[in-house]
């Protein structure tokens, strides 16, 4: 199959540059500096006193080795935690925004008019520190749900924004998290009301373009009594040489009867074929199903970074609460991710569901590392995790880490895992068929991915199998 | 429609064909027969391209293009469908969607229209009742939890959908029932034509009473030894294939 090393090379699409102007503080990173990214953002006294704090804790914290990574760690002094394009912050209307971020929207697709009203998304899109632009506003306050960057909502809604931040993940939770709560620039906030429906998919699209930048973006996300939302996330950045740090904070809340769909599409720069460069992603995420019957359901596609460390989680406290998990890993090349989930039962007859599907070509190494956690209190407990491990080469490595922890015996906890190896038979038989050796990939990797890319909404199911095929062209050795 | 001049191919360092010579004209269907690890199934395999046998010798002319210097997927689209022994697996990917990229595929290389939704699931329902395929299998994931009898039935089935000009049957009868037999043999029967040729490849004779051969072949330790007409068949039935031996040693 000499025709691999050659289509395995494939440039990743998204690794343009935007020529903007733009205005990015001094790399470092001290109590002055984040007293600066505070006053940028004209912040309130609670929110910096928020931050200084989390810096302290901070300091004291060691960055995390458990993981079945290695890189080598990133010099936190050497990063600029704010660049912002210099032209207008936030635009009134879509017609004032720069040109050439208009352009970059488009090459990444995202339009903010009339395609995605057909498609009935509305879009929220973060260019590294700030959100330049949130579409569909108006007609979502018509429901009284607020959708708008975190930054603004701080502004506007800052009861809210205090009552809840750092609630799910509190600043001590991690070394990440606490960094990310020390300087988190901007991010995506929603809430929404009792009893209400979001009618339309909301979709945060997040984007590094800056050199030497981090990008530290928090998300928070409310779904009221009986309220309904389904949230998408994407992710892409430039082909830099160096590698660029990613450390995001995600935070869900949902109450009685509520149920939040969080779907993410990530595709940060991998690094090219020989493991130069790409984006460190450690990335805290979980949800708190606070109230009874509710339920947080996480969808993740993952086939970007150099490295990723990213546990998407569901703390199930109301009783008859629901989490799922479903996640499509994919590394080629070096790339290396270590991904899995936590489900802690907390209340009474909760039940959580993991099926995680990694894919590892070239000579990366894909983890799967999971928790479920039965506590005293969860009478009727139930879990079921599925883990598959696809192998595309002789040199690439699929790892799995289950952890099982039950503490109250009427918990049921069923666990299956597989590992294969990718088929000649089956690349075989596509080919006798008249398709080609892509095809061939492309068609036997989505089959064995479906049961998670069909939990994505319709959209964003047709985009994340083009990123599969493109991800893995070539890549059967 | 395919002429194989004294082919040699082997599989590591064991050479399986060892000067086979072979010339199927259109219309025409023949059968090959002969003892286990003759080289039947090679012949098969190194028709349709498979990368574990290196051809060592020989040619292979197929509508007048050399065969031997073609990917897999081009000698598929060309015209050259195989049945397989052992039809594989693909979990997750239904039956229709495979089918339709590669009927898009064959038709894209003929120079042919894209088919229509409509037209396509014409076709499907045609084809698949030729071979009496229940309707659920075709959008079931490609041979997932299919019975034996059935993955040949899907073999023929997308045989039909693939319009090959040339079919190779590699022991399409091993493991059917009687009934199923049947149904297989009606598809290929009902595909016939004086533009298509068959490759038939059997242990038994069985088979050949469903599909009357034009020409029967034996093949013994890599070579056509014997050449004869459908009786030479019920005569190996009949007798088995120690008298060839014999004649060949």
């Amino acid at each position: 199959m000499e025709i691999l090393d050659e289509i395995t090379g494939k440039d990743y699409e998204f690794g343009f540059t935007t020529n903007i102007e733009s205005e990015k503080i001094p790399a470092g990173l001290n109590e002055e500096i984040i007293r600066v990214i505070s006053a940028k953002k004209n912040e309130p006294s609670w929110l910096l006193d928020w931050r200084l704090e989390a810096f302290k804790i901070w300091q004291g914290m060691t960055e995390p080795e458990w993981a079945h990574v290695h890189y080598t760690k990133p010099d936190f002094q050497a990063i600029s935690y704010y660049s912002a394009p210099k032209s207008k912050p936030k635009y009134n209307s879509l017609d004032e925004i720069d040109p050439e971020m208009r352009k970059t929207m488009d090459r990444l697709g995202i339009s903010m008019d009339e395609q995605k009203r057909l498609n009935g998304i509305a879009v929220d899109f973060v260019m590294d520190s700030v959100s330049v632009a949130t579409s569909f506003k108006e007609k979502l306050g018509e429901l009284g749900i607020i959708f708008c960057s975190i930054s603004e909502a701080v502004q506007e809604h800052g009861e809210l924004v205090r009552k809840y931040l750092g609630t799910v993940v509190p600043r001590t939770d991690n070394f990440y998290a606490a960094l990310n709560s020390a300087v988190f620039t901007d991010g995506s906030f929603c809430y929404i009301p009792k009893g209400v429906r979001c009618p339309m998919e909301l979709s945060t699209y997040f984007r590094i373009n800056e050199a030497g930048t981090g990008q530290f973006e928090r998300t928070l996300l409310i779904a009221d009594e009986e309220s309904y939302v389904s949230y998408l996330e994407g992710c892409t950045a430039p082909q830099r040489d160096e590698n660029q740090l990613h450390a995001a904070v995600v935070e869900l809340v949902a109450m009685e009867k509520a149920e939040i769909k969080y779907s993410t599409v990530q595709n940060w720069y991998p690094g090219d074929k020989d493991g130069k460069g790409g984006v460190f992603n450690f990335v805290t995420k979980r949800g708190l199903c606070d109230g009874y019957k509710s339920k947080i359901s996480w969808t993740q596609v993952e086939t970007g970074s150099a490295v990723t460390w990213k546990y998407p989680s569901c703390i199930l406290k109301g009783d008859y609460s629901v989490g799922e998990f479903y996640s499509v890993a994919v590394t080629n090349h070096f790339q290396q991710a270590d991904t899995g989930t936590k489900m802690i039962h907390i209340g009474r007859n909760t039940h959580s569901t993991i099926i995680s599907k990694g894919i590892s070509a070239g000579h990366s190494n894909n983890s799967y590392r999971g928790l479920v956690q039965i506590n005293s209190s969860a009478k009727n407990a139930r879990n079921f995790s599925q883990c598959d491990s696809l192998l595309m080469t002789d040199t690439s490595g699929a790892h799995t880490f289950p952890y099982i922890e039950v503490n109250n015996s009427s918990a049921q906890v069923e666990h299956e895992a597989t590992t294969s190896k990718i088929g000649e038979d089956q690349i075989f038989y596509c080919l006798q068929r008249g398709l080609d050796e892509e095809q061939a990939i492309s068609m036997i990797v989505n089959g064995y991915a479906k049961e998670v890319l069909n939990k994505l909404p319709m959209e964003f199911a047709v985009e994340a199998q083009k990123l599969l095929a493109i991800s893995l062209e070539g890549s059967v050795g | 429609m395919i002429e194989i001049k004294d082919l040699k191919a082997s599989i590591g360092e064991k050479e399986i064909l060892k000067g086979l010579n072979l010339v199927v004209k259109p219309g025409e269907i023949h059968a090959i027969m002969g003892p286990n690890g003759s080289g039947k199934s090679t012949l098969a395999s190194v028709l349709a391209g498979r990368e574990e046998y290196e051809v060592t010798g020989g040619e292979v002319v197929f509508n007048g293009k050399n065969l031997l210097e073609m990917a897999p997927e081009e000698r598929a689209r060309e015209g050259l469908f195989l049945a397989f022994q052992y039809p594989v697996e693909i979990p997750g990917v239904s039956n229709m969607n495979f089918l339709k990229a590669a009927v898009g595929e064959v038709r894209k290389h003929r120079g042919q229209e894209a088919l229509s939704a409509k037209d396509f699931l014409a076709l499907v329902k045609e084809k698949s009742a030729m071979v009496e395929l229940d309707g659920q299998l075709a959008h079931r994931a490609v041979n997932e939890g299919f019975s034996g009898g059935e993955k040949k039935r899907n073999e023929v089935f997308q045989m039909a959908m693939l319009e090959p000009k040339l079919a190779i049957l590699d022991e399409t009868d091993s493991g059917l029932d009687i009934d199923a037999l049947r149904i297989v043999a009606q598809g290929v029967n009902a595909m016939r034509s004086p533009e298509r040729s068959f490759i038939v490849i059997t242990h038994y004779q069985r088979l050949l009473d469903y599909i009357v051969p034009d020409v029967v072949h034996v093949l013994y330790k890599g070579r056509i030894v014997k050449t004869g007409t459908k009786e030479l068949a019920l005569e190996l039935e009949e007798k088995g294939y120690d008298w060839i031996k014999e004649t060949v040693a």
